[in-house]
């Protein structure tokens, strides 16, 4: 496998600018005659789908959900950051380029990172301009908030609903290219292989959800859009659909796999309340702008929040890192709640919270004002857990909510397969070890409304277009290879449901490689896995037939990609021997118990080739080079 | 529905103005009735008129139901509406019988019909006798008692059309919505009491024959 | 707490469908809705029948996949939450719960719960969008908003798009659905050059995709999980005739 990152060459400002001066151009004549097949629809594959066929290509856009306007990014709360410094507060493109690097402990390419910080400045304006109402200061200017892991205020919001928002503003320009005819929408259809022909990505295998037909789809490029694997834990804040099936199809057919090992652990979630939870829910990270986090100074405390004086409070985040204090970055926050609660000191009826308190808020600033700034979010919390968070602090803990790993992509955001290139969560391109909070969105729209937009013109003006239809032998192969696998699970008829199977898994990827991972407890999962998925293969009982809308069928595919990526999630952090970012080897950290990073040896990113049905994956590396950023022990204190 | 509402609404108080008159004692009602009469072909242009609004209103209520009932062809088993009105509920049914009302009504005072005896009178002025007509009709407790309920079915239609024709025509806005259904009812009501006052009058003997005044 | 549930169940969209009763038992209150019926599921899955479908995604309430009618109200008996943020402590133990899918003829059932609502997309396609093609904007403070302005335009935007408001009404009618968009695009600077366009074409979609009319019920508003209000309706019918007779001039 051969990793060549194509960053243009030149000083890293110019390097953006460079690289859409070199690439080459399609003919607008000529636009249409290209196929791009786009799948999904959140953030980053709505806003590619739609700004390709403003520029007049032929696009194809599939999505699992019943309307592209219900893809997860809509879950996002908090914000969008960007360089605008509209603050004065002393933001720049540099800042915010040297924040996520730094916030991404230092795992991830400059030369991205800095065209994501230039980039940000115009997703903003393309948001307003589409009508996404951000929040206002009284005189009509855009309002800033400040976020986890950055001393400027530079995020953008809308209530506590800003993904909704921007993904809404994404979805409208799209459903305006559908009306219009240049986007065909594929609504309940999910891509179950990806198809080359001669090396290069030239189509797609999808099931249509409905009528469980399995077809073929053609084009001259494929876009993966489809969002991370935290599912793989079962319980996150990911949506029930969210899967890793077509990254991880499109894995097994030749595209490189970088960092799964980076998974990030929110800090600000509602506690697990029982077994049968199904999923858990984020609160937005923007409350610890206001929200205080502690825990109890005795173990064992059963006392209610409200009796815990003062002084047996500890305010572990203002504590140990009082330059940030409660908006130290996300994987910091969360390892300080998990070590609180390994303490012994959690809060709740199993010891598996913090609190976050807004009384001091509330008192300085008036109940109105948090209601008007996260009323929606503490009206969810009311909801959730039938407590009422203006009056008791909320109870919180870290649930896996973001994957900063994910398919290879080089500057381009092409992966190693040629033609084949993948936007958003689905890549692992610009937040290294640990994304910041606010960036995700930055990301998804950087990617789909301007960097791919930018880009794919250079790949494919060096085809023929349409050369690839789908009556190409690869495409039969596809189909068939497809619904073997289906019938093959429909066939098993044992007695555990996929559910069943999925929650076995998670608790094993929790225990053993959550928030801190040990060679032991990994060697554990990587014994385990395998066992689960050959009982899966054994016995798992799917409901009903092919030919119908069949949920038990669809789960059982993407539980059946998450039990082979589940491995490959754990081998890469069994072999990433460092702690960095979201991923916390408990052999590897200070005294203090911080993260201990090995630049010597690991300074670069791990991309996994796949092998084969049951050989050991390969693992490449590129190197991370570093020329304008001084490697640094990461401190927030 | 909105705009032939609010003219129709209109009439019916302006009419109930007109039908006051019987308090002021037959000669005011009679020469009101004789001046009504005496506009000759304006009269009956306003009552064409009346009579395409009626029917316009009629055919797009007709339109709308039957739309309605189309857009939900599988019922609920179990349905639980919260916000509605028993008055927005029953629209269609209180407007099929206030329709079924006014052609009695008008077969009753304008086409003398129903009751011919005491219809055809004429006043010492040689005007129609409407008010002998009227005081005679509501003193059998059956036309007075079939008259207010008809009235309160259309004060029923009034209290939810009333307000709905805000909402329907863009008036509503926050300031005006939670005072608009109180309005709407107060706007019912009266137009209900001034219309019962009328037979209710006559049949507590507050308003007599004009015999009975000599 | 153990519960009985009447539930929908209909094979596809060509079969008729029909309500049938099931038993839920050792029911955690602190569930939701969801987590009951796939408690439900599992069961049902385990004795060899064919589970329960049903819409669901987030299961945090934004992302309006959720179309549940329980005990006929859209959304069950608590106001401004979508059925994944109902939990089974707001039912009694015993209580019988009756669940249906929306139901309106833009609306059809796909299999047992789960409906089509892609009328919504095709009316969003009409015209609920500003037309500003990616690149084009100038900075983002050049156009200044009203805090107020912003803040009533941000109440509209915040519809999930699940379509309650149409299983709740009487008449099957999209009004809230659709003026929602509308205002929402009508209050901002940035909607006003296509604003009359937008609203002519996104009322006759509507009309053409066999939604009921509004006959100002606002059940809607009570049954919309954002609360929307039902004021957004006088605004677009403001904006609906205002730009009918523009367009006839």
């Amino acid at each position: 496998m051969k990793l060549d990152a194509r960053i243009p060459a030149g000083p890293l400002a110019e390097k953006w600018d460079k690289r859409r001066f070199d690439a080459k151009l399609v003919n607008p004549a000529n636009k249409r005659k290209y196929k791009i097949i786009v799948v999904g629809t959140g953030l980053a594959g709505a806003s590619a789908a739609a700004t390709l066929a403003e520029q007049g290509f032929a696009v194809e856009s599939f999505c699992y959900q019943d309307s592209p306007r219900r893809a997860h990014s809509i879950a996002a709360q908090g914000g969008i950051n960007a360089a605008k410094n509209y603050p004065n507060d002393g933001d720049s493109v540099q800042r915010l380029f040297y924040d996520t690097v730094k916030g991404g402990d230092f795992r991830s390419r400059e030369a991205n990172v800095y065209r994501l910080a230039q980039i940000s400045s115009s997703i903003i304006d393309q948001c307003v301009a589409q009508g996404v109402p951000f929040a206002r200061e009284y005189a009509g200017y855009l309002d800033n908030r400040s976020f986890g892991g950055a001393q400027v205020s530079r995020t953008f919001y809308a209530r506590g609903q800003t993904g909704q928002q921007l993904l809404l503003g994404a979805y409208q320009a799209l459903e305006r290219q559908i009306g219009l005819g240049t986007v065909k929408m594929f609504p309940r259809t999910e891509m179950l292989d990806l198809v080359l022909v001669d090396g290069a990505a030239k189509g797609i295998t999808v099931r249509d959800m409905v009528t469980g037909q399995i077809s073929s789809y053609a084009g001259d490029a494929v876009v993966l859009a489809t969002g991370g694997y935290g599912n793989v834990f079962y319980l996150s804040t990911n949506a029930k659909g969210c899967n890793a099936t077509a990254i991880w199809r499109a894995y097994k057919k030749g595209a490189g796999f970088a960092n799964p090992c980076y998974t990030q652990i929110h800090p600000t979630c509602i506690p697990v309340s029982g077994d049968y939870q199904s999923k858990l829910t984020l609160m937005s990270e923007s409350l610890r702008n206001d929200g205080r986090v502690w825990a109890s100074k005795l173990k064992n405390d059963k006392r209610p929040p409200e009796a815990i004086p003062e002084a047996e409070r500890d305010y572990f985040l203002e504590r140990k890192y009082p330059s940030y204090g409660n908006l130290a970055p996300r994987d910091i926050s969360s390892r300080a709640a998990k070590e609180a609660c390994d303490d012994g000191r959690g809060a709740g009826e199993a010891g598996l919270g913090v609190y976050l308190d807004f009384a001091d808020a509330i008192k300085r600033l008036g109940e109105k004002t948090i209601r008007e700034k996260y009323g929606n979010l503490f009206h969810m919390y009311a909801k959730i857990t039938g407590e009422d968070p203006y009056k008791s602090p909320m109870r919180i803990y870290p649930a896996v909510h973001y994957t900063m790993g994910g398919l290879w992509v080089d500057y381009d955001l092409m992966s190693t397969v040629p033609g084949l290139f993948v936007l958003g969560e689905a890549n692992f391109s610009d937040h290294g070890a640990n994304r910041l909070g606010a960036s995700a969105l930055m990301q998804g729209l950087a990617d789909g409304y301007f960097i791919l937009p930018a880009t794919i013109a250079d790949y494919l003006a060096r085809l023929k277009p349409g050369a690839v239809k789908t009556d190409h032998a690869e495409f039969r192969k596809a189909e068939t290879q497809t619904g073997d696998l289906v019938k093959k699970m429909l066939s098993i008829n044992g007695k555990r449901t996929v559910d069943d199977f999925h929650r076995e898994l998670g608790k094993i990827m929790w225990n053993d490689c959550g928030m801190a991972r040990s060679e032991a407890s990994l060697k554990h999962a990587l014994q385990k896995i395998p066992e689960i998925r050959a009982e899966f293969w054994k016995n798992v009982k799917v409901a009903g037939a092919n030919e119908e809308l069949n949920q038990s069928l669809e789960k059982a595919g993407r539980v059946a990609d998450f039990l082979e990526f589940g491995e490959l999630l754990v081998r890469d952090a069994l072999e990433r021997r460092e702690s960095c970012g979201g991923h916390f080897r408990v052999e590897y950290q200070t005294e203090e118990g911080e993260a201990r990073r090995d630049d010597e040896n690991f300074c670069h990113s791990a991309v996994w080739e796949y092998q084969g049905e049951g050989k050991t994956p390969v693992r490449h590396q590129e190197p991370l080079i570093y020329e304008n950023v001084h490697l640094a022990a990461r401190s927030y204190k | 529905m909105a705009v032939t509402g609010l003219l129709l609404l209109g009439f019916v108080i302006a009419h109930l103005l007109g039908n006051l008159c019987v308090f002021g004692g037959p000669d005011l009602l009679n020469s009101y009735a004789y001046h009504l009469e005496g506009l000759g072909p304006l009269l009956w242009a306003a009552r064409l008129g009346l009579l395409i609004l009626v029917l316009l209103h009629i055919t797009t209520a007709v339109q709308l139901v039957l739309e309605n009932r189309k857009a939900r062809p599988v019922p609920y088993q179990r349905y639980k509406p919260v916000e509605t009105t028993y008055a927005a509920r029953t629209m269609a049914a209180s407007g099929v019988i206030v329709l079924a009302f006014i052609v009695y009504h008008l077969l009753h005072f304008t086409f003398r019909v129903t009751h011919p005896d005491i219809s055809h009178g004429l006043d010492p002025h040689g005007h129609r006798d409407v008010y002998r007509m009227v005081v005679l009709s509501f003193g059998d407790p059956r036309v007075a008692g079939g008259y207010v309920f008809a009235m309160a079915l259309l004060c029923l239609h009034l209290s939810h059309g009333f307000k709905s024709l805000f909402q329907s025509m863009g008036w509503n806005s926050i300031r005006l919505e939670p005072k608009l259904a109180g309005i709407s009812r107060l706007l019912a009501l009266l137009i209900f009491i001034g219309y019962s006052s009328i037979p209710l009058a006559v049949l507590l003997g507050f308003v007599k024959p004009a015999g009975a005044l000599s | 707490m153990n519960l009985v549930l009447h539930v929908w169940r209909q094979k596809n969209n060509s079969e008729k469908g029909k309500m049938v009763r099931y038993e839920a038992q050792d029911i955690n209150p602190h569930m939701s809705f969801l987590e009951m019926l796939d408690v439900v599921n599992e069961r049902l899955i385990q004795k060899g029948e064919d589970p329960v479908a049903f819409d669901h995604d987030c299961r945090e309430g934004i992302c309006g996949a959720c179309s549940l009618t329980i005990n006929g109200r859209p959304h069950g008996p608590e106001r401004g939450t979508t059925v994944c943020q109902l939990h089974m402590r707001h039912f009694k133990d015993g209580e019988e719960i009756y669940i249906e899918p929306w139901r309106a003829k833009a609306f059809p059932v796909i299999k047992d719960l789960v409906v089509a609502r892609q009328a919504f997309d095709r009316i969003i396609q009409s015209g609920g969008f500003v037309s500003v093609k990616t690149g084009s904007a100038q900075d983002a403070n050049t156009i200044l908003i009203g805090k107020d302005t912003a803040d009533k335009a941000m109440d509209a935007a915040a519809c999930i798009g699940c379509g309650a408001c149409v299983a709740a009404c009487p008449n099957a009618s999209a009004m809230l659905f659709v003026a929602a968009k509308v205002s929402h695009l009508a209050l901002m600077p940035q909607g006003q050059v296509e604003k009359q366009k937008r609203v002519l074409n996104m009322v006759r979609t509507m009309d053409n995709e066999n939604f009921g009319n509004c006959t100002n019920h606002y059940e809607c508003e009570a049954a919309c999980p954002k609360e929307i209000s039902v004021d957004f309706i006088a605004q677009m019918n403001r904006e609906y005739l205002h730009a009918s007779i523009n367009e006839k001039r």
